[in-house]
């Protein structure tokens, strides 16, 4: 097996010290693999993935990126490891354009680099280019996620997590968001998302981990999870629960 | 009449100023403080200050009742005044913040909003004081219209800060940041903004427009402790009326508290002028909550 990407160690946090939401969650990410965690709601999915971006913090346990340990990073310093994080809401700033969006989404970078990945974003979303002088606010749920996207890959992370990216999208718009997400993997990004939409997910990501509770339930291939039993009794049901 | 709505534009454009400081730290900050108006008190105090202890070494520059000196002055009290706002905000709402309570950062501007009052008591005493005492011979404009060459610099001043901070706003790397903080403050540190870093900012450049606002209103009306204490509605009701974290909107806050306090006493006796403020508050929160304009920081165009 490679040396993961991404290591999450025994990992215990929530919104206040005194009251854990996962107690002790461990996961690994191998470079350029799509991971998905799946699970009830309130598992503890969102809350895991806050934890590895630095919002909430972590009492115990290690989060190690490329073998360097990053435990408790501050959030806006995520590009500097080469990790990107596309929130389940408000992902993209209503009140400011989209080519606003996406400038702050390059604060990280040179003037130059973000112009020049801008440009490059635009190539890969013909469509947020159309209404880059446009307020955020004014984009359909499909665009929005596009936007997110595309903002969380200005600094061309190694790693990209999102939080998700299907909820609130028509079925046509979930299958656009899978396809590219797939295309991402094949150009060497790692990816880590959380999905609801328990088939899909399974149907296209190289691994599955289901969380309950706060705690690692099973994982294994996404292939073998599809037709396991405890899986599909307990959290596929008639197509994966939604919110 | 006409004379009303001249006086009316002059202390509109400087409850515009310290109301564009308070929009920008409630809307970054996300409380109400309280001594914001203190500010405006302490810059115009400061200025004073230091010309006290540099001393006139030059003439005005006519027709204008001061010259460089208070130039010079004004620009040391403005980082005086920042200096003072960052103080505060790392000894008093640094270790509030972040507390269950938000109301316990507002009472906390309270105290603090006392506190800087009676130092400046103490320091300057409880008189009316001036920057300069040479007489100006007001400029008569129209019929029934005279105006003084101070006040024709106050307007000028406001009116090149406001285009000056909102090209910053739209066209600068901070400036959006800010934008992107007021709206959502855990995605802006999504996004790489080092939001501690923007707060700095937001705090030097709301204190230091207040300390413009502080020297200007002593150079128009005249330097008083209170000062503070009399702008804080009319700060408050523009800064509101104009939607919060609304630069453009606290401008034009700013002029219609300004106009309806000058343009109330041809209707009602000049002793409830200082009510007006707070019945155009009561106003706007009853019949529109959120301001004029939408509330995002640079909004509006
Ligand atoms: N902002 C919050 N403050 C406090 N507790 C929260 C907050 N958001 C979620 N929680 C709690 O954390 C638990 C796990 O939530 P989360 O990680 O969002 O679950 P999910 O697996 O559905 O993403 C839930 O029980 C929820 O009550
Ligand atoms: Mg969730």
């Amino acid at each position: 097996m490679t040396a993961p990407l991404l290591a999450v160690d025994g990992v215990v946090a929530g919104y206040r010290p005194d009251l854990p939401i996962i107690h002790g969650i461990s996961l690994t990410v191998a470079p350029e693999e799509m991971v998905t965690i799946i699970g009830p709601n309130g598992a503890g999915k969102s809350t895991l993935i806050k934890a590895v971006a630095g919002i909430l913090p972590i009492s115990r346990g290690t989060v190690r990126l490329a073998g360097k340990e990053i435990t408790n990073l501050p959030t806006h310093r995520m590009a500097s490891v080469s990790m990107a994080y596309v929130p389940q809401v408000a992902n993209v700033f209503t009140t400011l354009t989209i080519n606003e969006n996406l400038k702050v989404g390059a604060t990280a970078l040179s003037k130059e680099d973000a112009a020049r990945r801008i440009e490059r974003g635009y190539e890969a979303f013909p469509d947020l280019k159309k209404f880059r002088h446009k307020k955020a606010g004014v984009l359909s749920g499909g665009q929005r996620q596009m936007l997110a996207v595309a903002r969380a890959l200005l600094t061309e992370p190694r790693l990209l997590m999102l939080d998700e990216p299907s909820a609130g999208l028509s079925p046509l718009m979930v299958s656009d968001v899978f396809q590219r997400l797939k295309a991402l993997v094949d150009t060497g990004v790692a990816i880590l998302m959380v999905e609801q939409n328990a088939k899909a997910a399974l149907a296209i990501s190289h691994r599955t981990y289901v969380f309950a509770e706060g705690r690692n339930r099973i994982d294994g291939p996404s292939q073998e999870m599809a037709s396991n039993e405890e899986v599909t009794s307990i959290y596929l049901g008639a197509g994966g629960r939604k919110r | 009449m006409l004379q009303a709505i001249a006086d009316g534009i002059l202390s509109g454009s400087i409850i515009a100023l310290g109301a564009i400081g308070l929009t920008l730290t409630m809307g970054i900050l996300r409380f109400a403080n309280f001594a914001h108006a203190e500010l405006v008190t302490w810059g115009a105090y400061m200025a004073l200050g230091v010309l006290a202890l540099t001393g006139a070494f030059m003439g005005p520059l006519e027709p204008f009742s001061f010259g460089v000196p208070l130039i010079m002055a004004t620009l040391v009290a403005m980082v005086l005044t920042a200096a003072l706002a960052l103080a505060i905000d790392w000894l008093v709402y640094r270790p509030l913040r972040g507390r269950a309570n938000h109301l316990t950062l507002v009472f906390g501007s309270f105290g603090v909003s006392l506190l800087v009052r009676m130092i400046i008591l103490l320091i300057f005493g409880g008189g009316a004081q001036y920057y300069s005492n040479t007489l100006q011979i007001a400029i008569p404009v129209a019929p029934g219209l005279r105006i003084l060459p101070d006040q024709v610099f106050t307007l000028g001043l406001t009116a090149v800060i406001v285009v000056a901070l909102h090209l910053f706003l739209q066209k600068t790397r901070l400036g959006l940041a800010m934008r992107a903080l007021a709206e959502n403050p855990e995605l802006a540190r999504v996004n790489g903004i080092d939001t501690k870093v923007v707060v700095r900012w937001t705090w030097i450049i709301g204190a230091s427009l207040a300390a413009i606002s502080g020297v200007l209103y002593g150079l128009t009306v005249q330097l008083r402790p209170e000062i503070g204490f009399h702008l804080l509605l009319p700060l408050f009701a523009a800064a509101i009326l104009g939607g919060v974290g609304n630069v453009f909107g606290a401008v034009i806050g700013g002029l219609i508290v300004g106009l309806a306090e000058s343009l109330s006493v041809l209707v009602i006796p000049a002793g409830y002028k200082l009510a007006v403020p707070f019945m155009i508050l009561l106003l706007v929160l009853y019949i529109r909550p959120t301001g004029i304009f939408a509330g995002t920081v640079g909004g509006a165009k």
